[in-house]
């Protein structure tokens, strides 16, 4: 269990790490998804070594976004004033990355 | 009593009641409306305006769920490797898909948002509203949108894919279970992941796939996109 801690809190830490030196404008997290990728990858992090705490974790992923949603209160006012505009951008823009993302993906995938 | 309701131990204790119940709640009802997300932040906005807790109060309180938020999204690191070969084969198709998804995102949002006579404030904070909040929020900032507001719409906009991502799919005949997983990481980031992690490792995979990529092109692409569609309408 502890291991298990070592490797996904190390790999956010190494995360943090290259963004505080390098200044990249990307989120620690992600920068850690993709060490974590890649030291599996090359074989210095063995899978069962994060079995069990990445299963946990990645399958209960919509729990921990909750207190970010409750900020929604705070905006109230600022989303009610533009709601429509806010709300038909929001979601005819998601509609259609859905669709130009799928589609351009299917299309290429049965040409090449 | 009020400093008990403010205690951190009965908000994290709170929060994890209010979402075990709303995930009984969907089970039970079968209605996908009924997200576990959406139902527990309404539960709990209700909840902390009837008492009058101020969502600083809440905050703090649950810095603790918000933090385990980071080490959640490395361990997505776990089903991208257990697919990387797949990945592998079709690097070509997964980019440009990717990148005709993040483009057409942003240039869709803005045009649409305008179009309906959105403020300027508030069309640059909708501009990064398909990816995760930590880089849409940096995104904001930087191109002069409103962060906070951004997060907001980041929430809602993944909620709605979660709910409606897969139908909405197969309304469009995008039926490739690769493009589907791909597709939902893009438009809807990692609450749009979490729904795909839920139906199986393999759609989370290429989900994660979707909001790494789609979060670094937005990341890079969104200042000069708008810089480039500033040359045809004024926002």
């Amino acid at each position: 269990m502890i291991i298990q801690c070592v490797i996904i809190f190390g790999c956010l830490a190494l995360g943090e790490l290259i963004v505080s030196v390098t200044g990249l404008k990307l989120p620690s997290s992600i920068i850690g998804l993709i060490l974590l990728t890649v030291f599996l990858k090359i074989g210095w992090v063995k899978i069962k070594w994060v079995k069990g705490i990445s299963d946990f974790l990645s399958s209960n992923l919509a729990f921990f976004f909750v207190p970010s949603g409750v900020a929604i209160m705070l905006y109230l006012d600022v989303i009610r004033d533009s709601f429509l505009p806010i709300v038909v951008a929001a979601f005819g823009s998601t509609i259609i990355i859905l669709a130009v993302t799928g589609w351009v993906h299917q299309i290429i995938r049965k040409k090449l | 009593m009020k400093a008990f309701l403010e205690g951190h131990i009965f908000i994290i204790s709170f929060t994890f009641l209010v979402y075990f119940l709303s995930q009984r709640l969907q089970k039970k009802t079968k209605l996908i409306i009924l997200n576990p997300i959406l139902v527990s932040i309404i539960i709990i906005i209700v909840f902390l305006s009837l008492l009058k807790i101020n969502y600083e109060v809440y905050h703090e309180g649950s810095k603790l769920i918000d933090f385990f938020l980071k080490p959640a999204v490395v361990s997505l690191g776990v089903p991208l490797y257990l697919q990387l070969e797949k990945i592998r084969k079709q690097t070509l198709h997964i980019f440009v898909s990717q990148l005709a998804g993040c483009i057409a995102g942003i240039v869709s949002v803005v045009l649409i948002a305008k179009a309906m006579g959105a403020p300027h404030e508030v069309i640059l904070s909708l501009a990064p509203k398909s990816v995760t909040t930590p880089i849409a929020i940096e995104v904001s900032k930087a191109i002069g949108g409103i962060p906070p507001l951004t997060a907001s719409v980041v929430i809602v906009v993944g909620i709605f894919g979660s709910i409606f991502g897969y139908a909405i799919m197969k309304l469009f005949g995008i039926n490739n279970p690769v493009s589907q997983g791909l597709s939902m990481g893009t438009a809807a980031h990692a609450v749009g992941t979490s729904k795909s992690m839920e139906i199986s490792p393999t759609f989370g995979a290429f989900s994660s796939l979707g909001l790494i990529l789609n979060g670094i092109f937005t990341a890079i692409l969104t200042p000069y996109i708008l810089e480039l569609l500033g040359f045809w309408i004024k926002f």
